[in-house]
């Protein structure tokens, strides 16, 4: 049989080596493989990803915490003293030899991620974007089919409903779309901190993953939106790497990954990102609403565009959020161009689902299974007018999703405007139908953004491949 | 090339007396050899890791051991008794004594030849020649020739 093992004891200089000889000589005696990682202090050789993956069973002879432990998650383990290892490998072995015909340890399945440490920086950053969305996707798929089925079941107003905990009548429908759409709203309320904490994850490891939710979760506060998320993620990862460079003794070594990294990692990007990232985004979403109230003398045509671009640039961020609300002021006023104004930012916002969704349903080959998946979502997503469906496909490959929903959602603005469509309601997606003017003239604006997204998404892709299209 | 891990003078093959004084016995060796320079602050360096937890293993075998700041070069003091030290073991006294010193900050590719130490003292060949060894320089020599790369 084949094993793997780690040797560790609290001076690293005798006990670690006595163990990892004992283990080799007991197992080339009985006609077994092993490979000991000894983590002493004449330096360590890690056992290799594949080594590990290969192996029917893992050994842990350690008086002191096993560094990197996490990399055994569901393989079956023995662990025992450097001193078991030392007089009774024997033993271990056949514990082991018993742990690995009981199977796997099914209780932890490991959190994984495809990057491997030898890949080019292009390709490794699109291998950590690819983790954090592949653990992203779960949370848009329920919370943005929840939403969707409360405006469903509901109708847009369901946005408004008092907390189901304060008013909840179990015959009533309202009260069920309600709850619906408060249950898919917390769901979405992960969804930046997910993503966030899962890029962090894929760079530096389980010590990684608080700082990266907690970063999230500031972005989510300041309002930085997705692209907040993805920088977050990023600056956890990477403040995270640069910590565990940090040489410490070998008595504190065990409580680095547990305490320290995650407390200093939090603390360190927590003020980064309120102080570097939180200021400019307040200021920027400021100066976007007082810039778009004073455009009131712009052509339709343009300000359609012009909103159509800004909310497909960063779904739910800063510039997005100016848009919409910029459309959602105007609504009480009741004003004609208001209604257009609406209706405009309502179809830009449903293009970029919409448009990925098709856009991985024609062109199969250049989206990851992952995403695949996600687009089987987006098509409700989308037609229920949350832009949020597209984030997945944006956050995996923000420089060609990004422009490429811009594009088809301007288009969308402006037609939609130059149409004069309107709309009465601030959210809905097609379930509001009934509610806008002209709806024909809207569809065909919707349409038209989405097939200019498409094409656009599916040209930038197919111009510069993406390196790895292994499915996630 | 490091400094030998051990040389003539740091063998003891007439080794008697109870554990702390078999110790002391073997670190004055260190001390002579200038491989230590403060005796105290060894022994209590030795004692700490001796009280984390006993260093007697099954077999005949003691290894006190640890890094400590009074340390210049890794170095092993072997001693021999015929009576047998106690190390706390489960199967009784230590009939071969390996004191293990590991400089304080000592990087890892000086602390390769200890990690080769410690894998020779589990094999039985290894201790079986020592246990018939009946020359200090000899023992010397052939440790020396089998941690060496």
């Amino acid at each position: 049989m084949k094993f793997v093992a780690v040797t560790a004891c609290p001076t690293g200089i005798a006990h670690t080596y006595m163990a990892a000889e004992s283990l080799e000589q007991t197992a080339k005696a009985n006609g077994d493989e092993i490979l000991v990682e000894t983590q002493g202090s004449a330096g360590s050789t890690p056992l290799k990803a594949e080594e590990i993956a290969g192996a029917d069973a893992v050994i842990l002879a350690a008086d002191v915490a096993v560094q990197g432990k996490e990399r055994f998650a569901g393989k079956p383990i023995v662990e025992a003293s450097v001193k078991q290892a030392i007089s009774g490998a024997t033993g271990l072995f056949d514990q082991a030899r018993a742990a690995a015909a009981a199977g796997p340890a099914p209780a932890a399945p490991a959190l994984t991620t495809k990057v491997s440490a030898n890949d080019k920086l292009g390709t490794k950053i699109r291998q950590w974007l690819m983790t954090g969305v592949s653990y992203l996707i779960p949370f848009v798929a329920a919370g943005g089919l929840l939403i969707a089925l409360s405006f469903a079941l509901g109708g847009y107003e369901i946005v408004n409903a008092p907390k189901v905990t304060d008013q909840f009548a179990i015959g009533s429908l309202q009260s069920w779309a309600a709850l619906m759409f408060q249950v898919g709203a917390a769901a979405f309320g992960f969804l930046v901190p997910v993503l966030a904490g899962f890029i962090a994850f894929a760079i530096a490891d389980r010590p990684a993953i608080a700082p990266g939710f907690v970063g999230g979760a500031i972005a989510v506060t300041v309002g930085a939106g997705f692209l907040g998320g993805l920088a977050a993620g990023l600056l956890a990862g990477g403040v995270v790497t640069l910590l565990k460079r940090w040489k410490v003794p070998r008595s504190v070594a065990g409580i680095m990954p547990v305490v320290v990294y995650p407390l200093l990692g939090s603390a360190i990007v927590g003020i980064l990102m309120y102080v570097v990232v939180g200021k400019p985004i307040a200021a920027a979403t400021t100066g976007l609403t007082n810039w778009l109230n004073g455009l009131s003398g712009a052509s339709a045509l343009l300000l359609g565009a012009l909103l159509g671009l800004m909310m497909a640039f960063d779904m739910g961020g800063p510039v997005n959020k100016a848009a919409y609300a910029f459309a959602v002021g105007g609504l009480t006023t009741g004003a004609e161009a208001s209604l257009q104004i609406m209706a405009a930012v309502m179809a830009a916002g449903m293009v970029p689902p919409l448009a990925l969704a098709l856009a991985s349903t024609v062109r199969k080959k250049l989206f990851t299974e992952a995403e695949r998946e996600n687009g089987r979502a987006a098509w409700l997503l989308g037609a229920s007018f949350i832009t949020e469906g597209a984030i997945p496909f944006a956050a995996a490959d923000p420089l060609r999703v990004i422009p490429s929903i811009m594009l088809g959602s301007a288009v969308t603005g402006a037609l939609s405007m130059s149409f004069g469509a309107t709309l009465r309601a601030p959210h809905g997606g097609i379930f509001v139908l009934p509610l806008i003017g002209s709806p024909l003239l809207f569809v065909v604006a919707l349409l038209a953004g989405v097939l200019v997204s498409t094409a656009a998404v599916i040209g930038l892709k197919q111009l510069r491949p993406a390196p790895s299209l292994v499915p996630a | 090339m490091n400094a030998a891990l051990i040389t003539t003078d740091l063998v003891d093959l007439h080794l008697e007396g109870e554990r702390r004084s078999a110790v002391r016995e073997l670190a004055q060796r260190l001390v002579d050899a200038g491989r230590v320079t403060d005796i105290d602050l060894f022994l209590t360096d030795i004692e700490k890791r001796e009280q984390q937890m006993a260093t007697g293993l099954e077999g005949g075998i003691g290894i006190p051991h640890c890094r400590s700041a009074a340390v210049t070069e890794p170095t092993l003091a072997f001693g021999r008794s015929t009576n047998g030290v106690d190390f706390g073991a489960p199967d009784g006294p230590a009939k071969l004594i390996f004191l293990i010193a590991a400089p304080e900050g000592g990087g890892a590719d000086h602390m390769t030849v200890l990690a080769a130490l410690a894998r020779r003292l589990v094999r039985a060949e290894f201790k079986q020649t020592l246990l018939q060894a009946d020359d200090p320089a000899a023992v010397a020599a052939y440790v020396q020739q089998e941690v060496s790369p």
